[in-house]
Protein backbone atom coordinates (compact mmCIF):
# COMPACT_ATOMS: atom_id res chain seq x y z
CA UNK A 1 0.00 0.00 0.00
CA UNK A 2 2.96 2.28 1.18
CA UNK A 3 4.56 1.34 -2.22
CA UNK A 4 1.50 2.67 -4.56
CA UNK A 5 1.11 5.57 -3.08
CA UNK A 6 4.81 6.62 -3.09
CA UNK A 7 5.29 5.57 -6.48
CA UNK A 8 2.13 7.56 -7.17
CA UNK A 9 3.89 10.38 -5.73
CA UNK A 10 6.87 10.45 -7.84
CA UNK A 11 4.72 9.89 -10.87
CA UNK A 12 2.85 12.94 -9.78
CA UNK A 13 6.15 14.54 -9.03
CA UNK A 14 7.49 13.75 -12.42
CA UNK A 15 4.06 14.67 -14.43
CA UNK A 16 3.86 17.97 -12.50
CA UNK A 17 3.47 21.39 -14.39
CA UNK A 18 5.75 23.88 -13.77
CA UNK A 19 4.84 26.84 -11.59
CA UNK A 20 1.85 29.05 -13.04
CA UNK A 21 -0.12 25.85 -14.18
CA UNK A 22 0.02 23.86 -10.78
CA UNK A 23 -1.39 27.43 -9.11
CA UNK A 24 -3.98 27.28 -11.45
CA UNK A 25 -5.00 23.96 -10.66
CA UNK A 26 -4.79 23.40 -6.94
CA UNK A 27 -8.09 24.79 -6.29
CA UNK A 28 -10.08 22.55 -8.58
CA UNK A 29 -7.97 19.57 -7.32
CA UNK A 30 -9.65 20.21 -3.94
CA UNK A 31 -13.29 20.55 -5.43
CA UNK A 32 -12.57 16.73 -6.10
CA UNK A 33 -13.14 15.93 -2.34
CA UNK A 34 -15.16 18.81 -1.30
CA UNK A 35 -18.45 16.52 -1.50
CA UNK A 36 -16.69 14.19 1.25
CA UNK A 37 -15.93 17.04 3.18
CA UNK A 38 -19.14 19.12 3.51
CA UNK A 39 -21.16 15.97 4.11
CA UNK A 40 -18.60 14.91 7.28
CA UNK A 41 -18.36 18.37 8.37
CA UNK A 42 -21.71 18.72 8.42
CA UNK A 43 -23.34 15.49 9.28
CA UNK A 44 -20.64 13.85 11.57
CA UNK A 45 -17.99 16.92 13.15
CA UNK A 46 -20.81 19.68 13.09
CA UNK A 47 -23.32 17.96 15.29
CA UNK A 48 -20.61 16.21 17.57
CA UNK A 49 -18.83 19.52 17.82
CA UNK A 50 -22.66 21.19 19.06
CA UNK A 51 -23.04 18.70 21.57
CA UNK A 52 -19.69 19.16 23.18
CA UNK A 53 -20.03 23.27 23.06
CA UNK A 54 -23.29 23.21 24.30
CA UNK A 55 -22.20 20.59 27.32
CA UNK A 56 -20.16 23.96 28.62
CA UNK A 57 -23.17 26.23 28.07
CA UNK A 58 -26.46 26.83 30.37
CA UNK A 59 -29.53 27.68 29.08
CA UNK A 60 -28.74 31.15 28.60
CA UNK A 61 -25.72 30.14 25.90
CA UNK A 62 -23.20 31.43 28.81
CA UNK A 63 -20.12 29.40 29.42
CA UNK A 64 -20.32 27.21 32.78
CA UNK A 65 -18.60 24.10 34.26
CA UNK A 66 -22.19 23.29 35.62
CA UNK A 67 -23.10 20.47 33.47
CA UNK A 68 -19.81 18.75 33.95
CA UNK A 69 -19.89 19.11 37.38
CA UNK A 70 -23.76 17.74 37.55
CA UNK A 71 -22.33 14.69 35.57
CA UNK A 72 -20.75 13.66 39.06
CA UNK A 73 -24.09 13.26 40.45
CA UNK A 74 -24.95 9.78 41.77
CA UNK A 75 -26.86 8.13 39.05
CA UNK A 76 -24.79 9.63 36.32
CA UNK A 77 -21.87 8.20 37.91
CA UNK A 78 -23.35 5.15 38.29
CA UNK A 79 -24.61 4.46 34.91
CA UNK A 80 -20.47 5.43 33.40
CA UNK A 81 -19.54 2.91 35.51
CA UNK A 82 -21.68 0.03 35.19
CA UNK A 83 -21.26 1.25 31.12
CA UNK A 84 -17.70 0.77 31.55
CA UNK A 85 -17.69 -2.38 33.62
CA UNK A 86 -19.88 -3.63 31.32
CA UNK A 87 -17.74 -2.67 27.93
CA UNK A 88 -14.31 -3.58 30.09
CA UNK A 89 -15.82 -7.12 30.41
CA UNK A 90 -17.13 -7.68 27.69
CA UNK A 91 -14.55 -6.43 25.43
CA UNK A 92 -11.46 -8.18 27.28
CA UNK A 93 -13.79 -11.91 27.42
CA UNK A 94 -14.53 -11.30 24.06
CA UNK A 95 -11.05 -10.66 23.12
CA UNK A 96 -9.78 -13.37 24.99
CA UNK A 97 -11.89 -15.94 23.36
CA UNK A 98 -12.04 -14.61 19.68
CA UNK A 99 -7.81 -14.97 20.40
CA UNK A 100 -7.96 -18.31 21.54
CA UNK A 101 -10.59 -19.41 18.90
CA UNK A 102 -8.51 -17.71 16.27
CA UNK A 103 -5.57 -19.49 17.64
CA UNK A 104 -7.78 -22.62 17.75
CA UNK A 105 -8.59 -22.49 13.84
CA UNK A 106 -5.43 -21.37 12.40
CA UNK A 107 -2.62 -23.11 14.00
CA UNK A 108 -4.65 -25.92 15.33
CA UNK A 109 -4.58 -28.37 12.91
CA UNK A 110 -8.09 -28.63 12.62
CA UNK A 111 -10.13 -29.60 9.32
CA UNK A 112 -10.10 -26.68 6.64
CA UNK A 113 -13.90 -26.39 7.00
CA UNK A 114 -13.90 -25.44 10.09
CA UNK A 115 -11.94 -22.44 9.35
CA UNK A 116 -14.14 -21.02 6.76
CA UNK A 117 -17.18 -21.99 8.41
CA UNK A 118 -16.15 -20.03 11.79
CA UNK A 119 -14.73 -17.27 9.39
CA UNK A 120 -18.05 -16.81 7.81
CA UNK A 121 -20.20 -17.36 11.30
CA UNK A 122 -18.22 -14.51 12.64
CA UNK A 123 -19.33 -12.25 9.86
CA UNK A 124 -23.04 -12.80 10.39
CA UNK A 125 -22.66 -13.28 14.38
CA UNK A 126 -20.63 -9.77 14.76
CA UNK A 127 -23.36 -7.86 12.68
CA UNK A 128 -26.13 -9.52 14.47
CA UNK A 129 -26.76 -7.12 17.49
CA UNK A 130 -29.32 -5.78 18.56
CA UNK A 131 -33.69 -6.67 19.39
CA UNK A 132 -32.84 -9.83 17.72
CA UNK A 133 -29.63 -10.79 19.71
CA UNK A 134 -31.51 -9.76 22.93
CA UNK A 135 -34.45 -11.64 22.13
CA UNK A 136 -32.18 -14.64 21.29
CA UNK A 137 -30.68 -14.53 24.89
CA UNK A 138 -34.04 -13.95 26.42
CA UNK A 139 -35.37 -17.11 24.84
CA UNK A 140 -31.72 -18.70 25.89
CA UNK A 141 -31.57 -17.54 29.80
CA UNK A 142 -34.48 -16.15 30.60
CA UNK A 143 -36.68 -17.00 33.22
CA UNK A 144 -38.22 -19.70 30.71
CA UNK A 145 -35.46 -19.60 28.40
CA UNK A 146 -34.39 -23.22 26.89
CA UNK A 147 -31.06 -23.84 29.33
CA UNK A 148 -32.67 -22.29 32.37
CA UNK A 149 -35.27 -24.85 32.33
CA UNK A 150 -33.36 -27.32 31.05
CA UNK A 151 -30.70 -26.99 33.84
CA UNK A 152 -33.68 -27.11 36.18
CA UNK A 153 -35.47 -30.35 34.86
CA UNK A 154 -32.90 -32.09 34.11
CA UNK A 155 -29.74 -31.44 36.85
CA UNK A 156 -32.58 -29.81 39.11
CA UNK A 157 -30.46 -26.32 38.78
CA UNK A 158 -32.08 -23.17 39.04
CA UNK A 159 -29.58 -20.58 37.85
CA UNK A 160 -32.10 -17.86 38.60
CA UNK A 161 -32.39 -18.91 42.26
CA UNK A 162 -28.35 -18.95 43.09
CA UNK A 163 -28.28 -15.34 41.75
CA UNK A 164 -28.26 -15.34 38.17
CA UNK A 165 -30.17 -12.38 36.59
CA UNK A 166 -30.58 -11.70 32.28
CA UNK A 167 -31.18 -8.29 33.54
CA UNK A 168 -28.13 -8.08 35.08
CA UNK A 169 -24.08 -6.75 34.91
CA UNK A 170 -23.45 -10.42 33.82
CA UNK A 171 -26.64 -11.14 31.50
CA UNK A 172 -25.57 -8.25 29.60
CA UNK A 173 -21.77 -9.14 29.47
CA UNK A 174 -22.61 -12.71 28.31
CA UNK A 175 -25.29 -11.00 25.64
CA UNK A 176 -22.46 -8.35 24.38
CA UNK A 177 -19.57 -11.16 24.06
CA UNK A 178 -21.96 -12.77 21.09
CA UNK A 179 -20.84 -10.01 18.49
CA UNK A 180 -17.39 -9.45 20.72
CA UNK A 181 -16.12 -12.73 19.94
CA UNK A 182 -17.13 -13.02 16.26
CA UNK A 183 -15.69 -9.48 15.45
CA UNK A 184 -12.20 -9.90 17.52
CA UNK A 185 -12.03 -13.42 15.01
CA UNK A 186 -12.71 -11.44 11.63
CA UNK A 187 -9.84 -9.02 12.86
CA UNK A 188 -7.50 -11.04 14.47
CA UNK A 189 -7.47 -14.36 12.01
CA UNK A 190 -5.57 -12.04 8.86
CA UNK A 191 -2.89 -10.94 12.14
CA UNK A 192 -1.96 -14.45 13.04
CA UNK A 193 -1.82 -15.82 9.62
CA UNK A 194 0.86 -12.99 8.75
CA UNK A 195 2.83 -15.11 11.15
CA UNK A 196 5.39 -16.43 8.69
CA UNK A 197 6.21 -19.80 9.52
CA UNK A 198 9.91 -19.18 9.20
CA UNK A 199 9.71 -16.91 12.20
CA UNK A 200 8.65 -20.98 14.30
CA UNK A 201 11.62 -22.50 11.89
CA UNK A 202 14.40 -19.81 13.01
CA UNK A 203 13.39 -19.62 16.83
CA UNK A 204 13.57 -23.78 16.92
CA UNK A 205 16.80 -23.41 15.03
CA UNK A 206 18.04 -21.24 17.73
CA UNK A 207 16.61 -23.58 20.64
CA UNK A 208 14.22 -21.65 21.47
CA UNK A 209 11.39 -24.02 23.16
CA UNK A 210 7.50 -23.32 22.16
CA UNK A 211 6.99 -21.32 25.17
CA UNK A 212 9.42 -19.14 24.58
CA UNK A 213 8.56 -18.61 20.98
CA UNK A 214 5.06 -17.67 22.32
CA UNK A 215 6.51 -14.92 24.59
CA UNK A 216 9.19 -13.67 22.63
CA UNK A 217 7.77 -13.98 19.28
CA UNK A 218 3.67 -14.81 18.53
CA UNK A 219 2.58 -12.18 22.07
CA UNK A 220 4.76 -9.13 21.02
CA UNK A 221 3.93 -9.75 16.82
CA UNK A 222 0.22 -10.16 17.45
CA UNK A 223 0.43 -7.46 20.23
CA UNK A 224 -0.83 -4.22 18.29
CA UNK A 225 -3.31 -5.54 16.53
CA UNK A 226 -4.95 -7.23 19.54
CA UNK A 227 -4.42 -4.45 21.82
CA UNK A 228 -6.45 -2.33 18.72
CA UNK A 229 -9.33 -4.58 18.82
CA UNK A 230 -9.93 -4.92 22.32
CA UNK A 231 -9.93 -0.88 22.31
CA UNK A 232 -12.75 -1.00 19.28
CA UNK A 233 -14.34 -3.85 20.92
CA UNK A 234 -14.98 -1.42 23.90
CA UNK A 235 -16.25 1.00 22.18
CA UNK A 236 -18.47 -0.89 20.35
CA UNK A 237 -19.49 -2.14 23.66
CA UNK A 238 -19.68 1.54 25.14
CA UNK A 239 -22.27 3.13 22.05
CA UNK A 240 -24.62 0.17 21.99
CA UNK A 241 -27.82 0.68 23.14
CA UNK A 242 -30.65 -1.42 21.35
CA UNK A 243 -29.53 -4.82 22.77
CA UNK A 244 -29.80 -3.48 26.02
CA UNK A 245 -32.74 -1.68 25.88
CA UNK A 246 -34.60 -5.07 24.49
CA UNK A 247 -33.19 -7.16 27.13
CA UNK A 248 -33.61 -5.33 30.32
CA UNK A 249 -35.97 -2.07 29.05
CA UNK A 250 -34.33 0.72 31.32
CA UNK A 251 -34.14 -1.38 34.31
CA UNK A 252 -30.47 -1.37 34.15
CA UNK A 253 -29.01 1.66 33.45
CA UNK A 254 -26.15 2.18 31.37
CA UNK A 255 -25.47 5.04 29.82
CA UNK A 256 -26.83 5.45 26.52
CA UNK A 257 -29.91 4.09 27.96
CA UNK A 258 -29.73 7.05 30.24
CA UNK A 259 -29.20 9.39 27.34
CA UNK A 260 -31.56 7.63 24.91
CA UNK A 261 -34.04 8.80 28.15
CA UNK A 262 -32.81 12.42 28.11
CA UNK A 263 -33.38 13.02 24.67
CA UNK A 264 -36.85 11.03 24.53
CA UNK A 265 -38.53 12.61 27.18
CA UNK A 266 -35.64 15.10 29.13
CA UNK A 267 -35.57 13.05 32.41
CA UNK A 268 -33.14 14.58 33.56
CA UNK A 269 -34.98 17.95 33.46
CA UNK A 270 -31.86 20.22 31.98
CA UNK A 271 -31.05 20.09 28.15
CA UNK A 272 -27.91 20.43 28.42
CA UNK A 273 -26.94 18.21 31.49
CA UNK A 274 -28.22 15.56 28.21
CA UNK A 275 -24.85 17.26 26.30
CA UNK A 276 -23.14 16.70 28.71
CA UNK A 277 -23.71 12.94 29.36
CA UNK A 278 -23.15 13.07 25.32
CA UNK A 279 -19.58 14.80 25.74
CA UNK A 280 -18.43 12.20 28.31
CA UNK A 281 -19.34 9.35 26.21
CA UNK A 282 -16.98 10.94 23.56
CA UNK A 283 -14.33 11.43 25.91
CA UNK A 284 -14.28 7.93 27.03
CA UNK A 285 -14.29 6.90 23.35
CA UNK A 286 -11.65 9.30 22.24
CA UNK A 287 -9.48 8.26 25.39
CA UNK A 288 -9.61 4.92 24.49
CA UNK A 289 -8.32 5.01 20.97
CA UNK A 290 -5.84 7.77 21.98
CA UNK A 291 -4.40 4.90 24.47
CA UNK A 292 -4.74 2.41 21.70
CA UNK A 293 -2.27 5.42 19.54
CA UNK A 294 0.22 5.27 21.97
CA UNK A 295 0.55 1.86 22.57
CA UNK A 296 0.53 0.89 18.97
CA UNK A 297 3.49 4.00 18.77
CA UNK A 298 5.55 2.32 21.02
CA UNK A 299 4.82 -1.12 20.35
CA UNK A 300 6.14 0.02 16.57
CA UNK A 301 9.21 1.45 17.78
CA UNK A 302 10.28 -1.56 20.19
CA UNK A 303 9.13 -3.79 16.99
CA UNK A 304 11.65 -2.06 14.76
CA UNK B 1 1.26 -31.01 18.79
CA UNK B 2 -1.22 -33.63 19.64
CA UNK B 3 -2.09 -31.81 22.48
CA UNK B 4 -2.38 -28.59 20.91
CA UNK B 5 -4.71 -30.23 18.35
CA UNK B 6 -7.08 -31.70 21.28
CA UNK B 7 -7.27 -28.04 22.90
CA UNK B 8 -8.37 -26.35 19.08
CA UNK B 9 -11.01 -28.82 19.29
CA UNK B 10 -12.15 -28.04 22.86
CA UNK B 11 -11.55 -24.37 22.13
CA UNK B 12 -13.70 -25.13 19.07
CA UNK B 13 -16.48 -26.92 20.49
CA UNK B 14 -16.96 -24.58 23.68
CA UNK B 15 -16.81 -21.58 20.76
CA UNK B 16 -19.63 -23.65 18.66
CA UNK B 17 -22.10 -24.55 22.25
CA UNK B 18 -22.04 -20.62 22.89
CA UNK B 19 -22.82 -19.57 19.77
CA UNK B 20 -25.30 -22.21 18.74
CA UNK B 21 -27.26 -22.89 21.83
CA UNK B 22 -29.10 -18.90 21.55
CA UNK B 23 -29.59 -19.72 18.08
CA UNK B 24 -31.05 -22.97 18.56
CA UNK B 25 -33.64 -21.92 21.72
CA UNK B 26 -34.60 -19.43 19.38
CA UNK B 27 -36.09 -21.72 16.90
CA UNK B 28 -37.65 -24.06 19.56
CA UNK B 29 -39.25 -20.84 20.64
CA UNK B 30 -40.59 -19.66 17.99
CA UNK B 31 -41.89 -23.22 16.87
CA UNK B 32 -43.98 -23.30 20.24
CA UNK B 33 -46.51 -21.05 19.28
CA UNK B 34 -49.53 -23.74 19.06
CA UNK B 35 -49.54 -25.55 22.21
CA UNK B 36 -48.19 -28.80 22.17
CA UNK B 37 -47.10 -29.12 19.00
CA UNK B 38 -44.31 -28.22 16.79
CA UNK B 39 -45.70 -25.14 14.30
CA UNK B 40 -44.20 -22.12 11.92
CA UNK B 41 -47.34 -20.31 13.12
CA UNK B 42 -45.46 -17.43 14.38
CA UNK B 43 -44.03 -17.05 10.89
CA UNK B 44 -46.95 -17.24 9.54
CA UNK B 45 -48.72 -14.41 12.14
CA UNK B 46 -45.50 -11.96 11.63
CA UNK B 47 -44.76 -12.52 8.12
CA UNK B 48 -48.88 -12.08 7.42
CA UNK B 49 -48.87 -8.92 9.48
CA UNK B 50 -49.22 -5.93 7.75
CA UNK B 51 -46.89 -3.24 9.85
CA UNK B 52 -44.29 -6.04 9.51
CA UNK B 53 -44.68 -5.52 5.69
CA UNK B 54 -44.51 -1.81 5.73
CA UNK B 55 -42.07 -1.58 8.74
CA UNK B 56 -39.81 -3.48 6.55
CA UNK B 57 -40.51 -2.41 3.04
CA UNK B 58 -39.78 1.10 4.60
CA UNK B 59 -36.21 -0.37 6.17
CA UNK B 60 -35.65 -2.22 2.59
CA UNK B 61 -35.84 1.10 0.89
CA UNK B 62 -33.98 3.40 3.28
CA UNK B 63 -31.37 0.88 3.02
CA UNK B 64 -31.17 1.19 -1.22
CA UNK B 65 -30.80 5.06 -0.47
CA UNK B 66 -27.97 4.60 1.92
CA UNK B 67 -26.00 2.66 0.03
CA UNK B 68 -26.78 5.03 -3.52
CA UNK B 69 -25.77 7.76 -0.85
CA UNK B 70 -22.62 6.01 0.31
CA UNK B 71 -21.56 4.96 -3.18
CA UNK B 72 -22.11 8.48 -4.51
CA UNK B 73 -19.68 10.06 -1.73
CA UNK B 74 -17.27 7.00 -1.24
CA UNK B 75 -16.73 6.09 -4.79
CA UNK B 76 -15.48 9.76 -6.13
CA UNK B 77 -13.37 10.74 -2.96
CA UNK B 78 -11.40 7.37 -2.84
CA UNK B 79 -10.82 7.26 -6.32
CA UNK B 80 -9.99 11.16 -6.42
CA UNK B 81 -7.61 10.26 -3.34
CA UNK B 82 -5.31 7.65 -5.32
CA UNK B 83 -5.37 9.83 -8.12
CA UNK B 84 -4.37 13.03 -7.23
CA UNK B 85 -4.29 13.28 -3.41
CA UNK B 86 -2.65 11.08 -1.66
CA UNK B 87 -0.89 13.30 0.47
CA UNK B 88 -4.55 13.95 2.63
CA UNK B 89 -5.57 10.28 2.89
CA UNK B 90 -4.61 9.95 6.43
CA UNK B 91 -7.38 12.72 7.31
CA UNK B 92 -9.48 11.45 4.92
CA UNK B 93 -9.16 7.78 6.53
CA UNK B 94 -9.21 9.40 10.10
CA UNK B 95 -12.39 11.15 9.35
CA UNK B 96 -14.02 7.62 7.90
CA UNK B 97 -13.19 6.25 11.20
CA UNK B 98 -14.76 8.43 13.60
CA UNK B 99 -18.08 6.66 13.34
CA UNK B 100 -16.57 3.98 15.21
CA UNK B 101 -15.64 6.49 18.17
CA UNK B 102 -18.50 8.66 18.48
CA UNK B 103 -21.62 6.62 19.24
CA UNK B 104 -24.79 6.54 16.58
CA UNK B 105 -26.92 7.95 19.93
CA UNK B 106 -24.42 11.14 20.05
CA UNK B 107 -24.45 11.98 16.37
CA UNK B 108 -28.38 11.18 16.15
CA UNK B 109 -28.66 13.61 19.31
CA UNK B 110 -26.69 16.18 17.71
CA UNK B 111 -28.61 15.52 14.21
CA UNK B 112 -31.85 16.61 16.55
CA UNK B 113 -30.33 19.73 18.00
CA UNK B 114 -28.84 20.98 15.04
CA UNK B 115 -31.50 20.08 12.21
CA UNK B 116 -34.61 20.55 14.58
CA UNK B 117 -37.84 22.44 12.89
CA UNK B 118 -36.47 26.05 14.47
CA UNK B 119 -33.15 25.51 13.17
CA UNK B 120 -31.92 27.05 9.60
CA UNK B 121 -31.83 23.65 7.66
CA UNK B 122 -35.17 22.00 9.43
CA UNK B 123 -34.47 18.55 8.13
CA UNK B 124 -36.95 17.31 10.71
CA UNK B 125 -39.74 19.69 9.87
CA UNK B 126 -41.00 17.69 7.22
CA UNK B 127 -41.39 13.86 6.87
CA UNK B 128 -39.43 13.41 3.76
CA UNK B 129 -36.57 15.60 5.60
CA UNK B 130 -36.63 13.18 8.48
CA UNK B 131 -35.73 10.59 5.72
CA UNK B 132 -33.20 11.97 4.30
CA UNK B 133 -31.92 12.57 7.72
CA UNK B 134 -31.81 8.83 8.56
CA UNK B 135 -30.52 7.86 5.30
CA UNK B 136 -27.84 10.60 5.73
CA UNK B 137 -27.10 9.17 9.51
CA UNK B 138 -26.86 5.73 8.53
CA UNK B 139 -24.60 6.56 5.75
CA UNK B 140 -22.71 8.07 8.33
CA UNK B 141 -22.56 4.88 10.35
CA UNK B 142 -21.61 3.07 7.02
CA UNK B 143 -18.68 5.00 6.17
CA UNK B 144 -15.85 3.28 7.85
CA UNK B 145 -17.17 -0.13 5.70
CA UNK B 146 -17.83 1.57 2.61
CA UNK B 147 -14.61 3.43 2.45
CA UNK B 148 -12.52 0.09 3.31
CA UNK B 149 -14.19 -1.77 1.05
CA UNK B 150 -13.76 0.79 -2.38
CA UNK B 151 -10.52 1.63 -1.24
CA UNK B 152 -9.11 -2.06 -1.00
CA UNK B 153 -10.98 -2.69 -4.38
CA UNK B 154 -9.34 0.64 -5.81
CA UNK B 155 -5.93 -0.63 -4.81
CA UNK B 156 -6.14 -3.80 -7.25
CA UNK B 157 -6.66 -1.79 -10.48
CA UNK B 158 -4.48 0.77 -11.86
CA UNK B 159 -6.40 4.27 -11.36
CA UNK B 160 -4.30 6.44 -13.10
CA UNK B 161 -3.64 4.49 -16.27
CA UNK B 162 -7.25 3.71 -16.30
CA UNK B 163 -8.29 7.57 -16.13
CA UNK B 164 -5.25 8.37 -18.45
CA UNK B 165 -6.37 5.92 -21.14
CA UNK B 166 -10.44 7.15 -20.84
CA UNK B 167 -8.85 10.89 -21.37
CA UNK B 168 -7.53 10.17 -24.40
CA UNK B 169 -10.50 8.86 -25.60
CA UNK B 170 -11.88 12.00 -24.55
CA UNK B 171 -14.25 11.22 -21.02
CA UNK B 172 -15.11 13.70 -18.65
CA UNK B 173 -14.71 13.23 -15.15
CA UNK B 174 -18.12 11.94 -15.02
CA UNK B 175 -17.66 9.67 -17.34
CA UNK B 176 -14.71 7.71 -16.15
CA UNK B 177 -15.85 7.46 -12.39
CA UNK B 178 -19.07 6.34 -13.86
CA UNK B 179 -18.22 4.04 -16.78
CA UNK B 180 -14.82 3.37 -16.00
CA UNK B 181 -13.76 3.26 -12.21
CA UNK B 182 -17.03 2.07 -10.82
CA UNK B 183 -17.58 -0.80 -13.10
CA UNK B 184 -13.91 -1.92 -12.58
CA UNK B 185 -14.55 -1.62 -8.51
CA UNK B 186 -18.10 -2.89 -8.43
CA UNK B 187 -17.22 -5.84 -6.50
CA UNK B 188 -15.95 -3.88 -3.34
CA UNK B 189 -18.97 -1.50 -3.53
CA UNK B 190 -21.57 -4.31 -3.63
CA UNK B 191 -19.37 -5.79 -0.60
CA UNK B 192 -19.96 -2.38 0.92
CA UNK B 193 -23.18 -2.63 -0.14
CA UNK B 194 -24.39 -5.66 1.71
CA UNK B 195 -22.58 -4.73 4.75
CA UNK B 196 -24.59 -1.62 5.19
CA UNK B 197 -28.02 -3.40 4.18
CA UNK B 198 -27.52 -5.36 7.35
CA UNK B 199 -26.36 -2.70 9.22
CA UNK B 200 -29.52 -0.75 8.33
CA UNK B 201 -32.06 -3.36 8.40
CA UNK B 202 -32.64 -4.18 11.74
CA UNK B 203 -31.04 -0.34 13.42
CA UNK B 204 -32.84 1.19 16.55
CA UNK B 205 -31.24 3.57 17.68
CA UNK B 206 -31.34 6.40 15.18
CA UNK B 207 -34.40 4.94 13.52
CA UNK B 208 -36.12 5.74 17.05
CA UNK B 209 -35.14 8.59 18.24
CA UNK B 210 -36.05 10.36 14.35
CA UNK B 211 -39.59 8.58 14.88
CA UNK B 212 -39.08 6.93 11.71
CA UNK B 213 -41.56 3.51 11.01
CA UNK B 214 -38.38 1.56 10.48
CA UNK B 215 -37.88 -2.49 11.19
CA UNK B 216 -35.96 -1.80 14.33
CA UNK B 217 -38.54 -0.18 16.00
CA UNK B 218 -41.08 -2.21 15.38
CA UNK B 219 -39.03 -5.00 16.23
CA UNK B 220 -38.78 -3.61 19.87
CA UNK B 221 -41.95 -2.99 20.43
CA UNK B 222 -43.08 -6.18 19.48
CA UNK B 223 -40.21 -8.22 21.96
CA UNK B 224 -41.61 -5.56 24.36
CA UNK B 225 -45.52 -7.05 23.94
CA UNK B 226 -45.29 -10.05 22.48
CA UNK B 227 -44.24 -13.78 23.17
CA UNK B 228 -43.43 -15.91 19.74
CA UNK B 229 -43.36 -13.57 17.45
CA UNK B 230 -40.32 -12.15 18.20
CA UNK B 231 -38.33 -15.27 18.35
CA UNK B 232 -39.60 -15.92 14.43
CA UNK B 233 -38.63 -12.49 13.72
CA UNK B 234 -35.28 -12.87 15.48
CA UNK B 235 -34.57 -15.92 13.21
CA UNK B 236 -35.67 -13.75 10.07
CA UNK B 237 -32.97 -11.25 10.73
CA UNK B 238 -30.22 -13.75 11.46
CA UNK B 239 -31.34 -15.25 7.94
CA UNK B 240 -31.16 -11.55 6.10
CA UNK B 241 -27.45 -10.85 8.07
CA UNK B 242 -26.30 -14.50 7.02
CA UNK B 243 -27.76 -13.95 3.45
CA UNK B 244 -25.92 -10.38 3.27
CA UNK B 245 -22.77 -12.15 4.17
CA UNK B 246 -23.07 -15.09 1.46
CA UNK B 247 -23.59 -12.47 -0.96
CA UNK B 248 -20.63 -10.98 0.02
CA UNK B 249 -18.65 -14.21 0.10
CA UNK B 250 -19.38 -15.15 -2.78
CA UNK B 251 -18.97 -11.81 -4.92
CA UNK B 252 -15.11 -11.63 -3.16
CA UNK B 253 -14.57 -14.43 -5.26
CA UNK B 254 -15.18 -12.40 -8.41
CA UNK B 255 -12.74 -9.83 -6.93
CA UNK B 256 -9.37 -9.10 -9.20
CA UNK B 257 -6.41 -9.91 -6.36
CA UNK B 258 -3.67 -7.79 -7.75
CA UNK B 259 -3.34 -4.76 -10.44
CA UNK B 260 -1.42 -4.35 -13.35
CA UNK B 261 -3.02 -8.39 -14.56
CA UNK B 262 -1.05 -9.07 -18.00
CA UNK B 263 -4.07 -10.04 -19.69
Amino acid sequence: MTDLSVSNQAIAGKAAPPGEARAMRLPTQWLGVTPFFVFAVMFLILPTLYLMLGAFQNEAGEFTFANIVALFSANIVAAYWISIKVSLASSLIGAFAGLAIAIAIVRGGLPNWIRSGTLTFSGVASNFAGVPLAFAFIATLGRLGLVTVLLNTLVGFNIYAHGFNLLSFWGLTITYVYFQIPLMVVIIVPAIDGLKREWGEAAATLGATQAQYWRMVVIPVLWPSFLGTVILLFANAFGAIATAYALTGSSLNIVPILLYAQIRGDVLHNAHLGYAIAFGMIVITGLANIFYIWFRTRSERWLK
Amino acid sequence: MKSGRFWAWVVFVLGAAYFFIPLIATIEFSLRMRRGVYSLDAYKVVLGDSQFQATFMFSVIVAVFTILLGVLIVVPTAYWIRLRMPQIRPIVEFITLLPLVIPAIVIVFGYIRMYGSNSPLPFLATNTGANALLVIGYATLALPYMYRAVDTGLRTIDVRTLTEAAQILGAGWGTIISRVILPNVLIAVLSGAFLTFAIVIGEFTMASLLNRPAFGPYLQNLVANRAYEPAALSIIAFVITWGCMSLIQILSRFAPKSANRPN
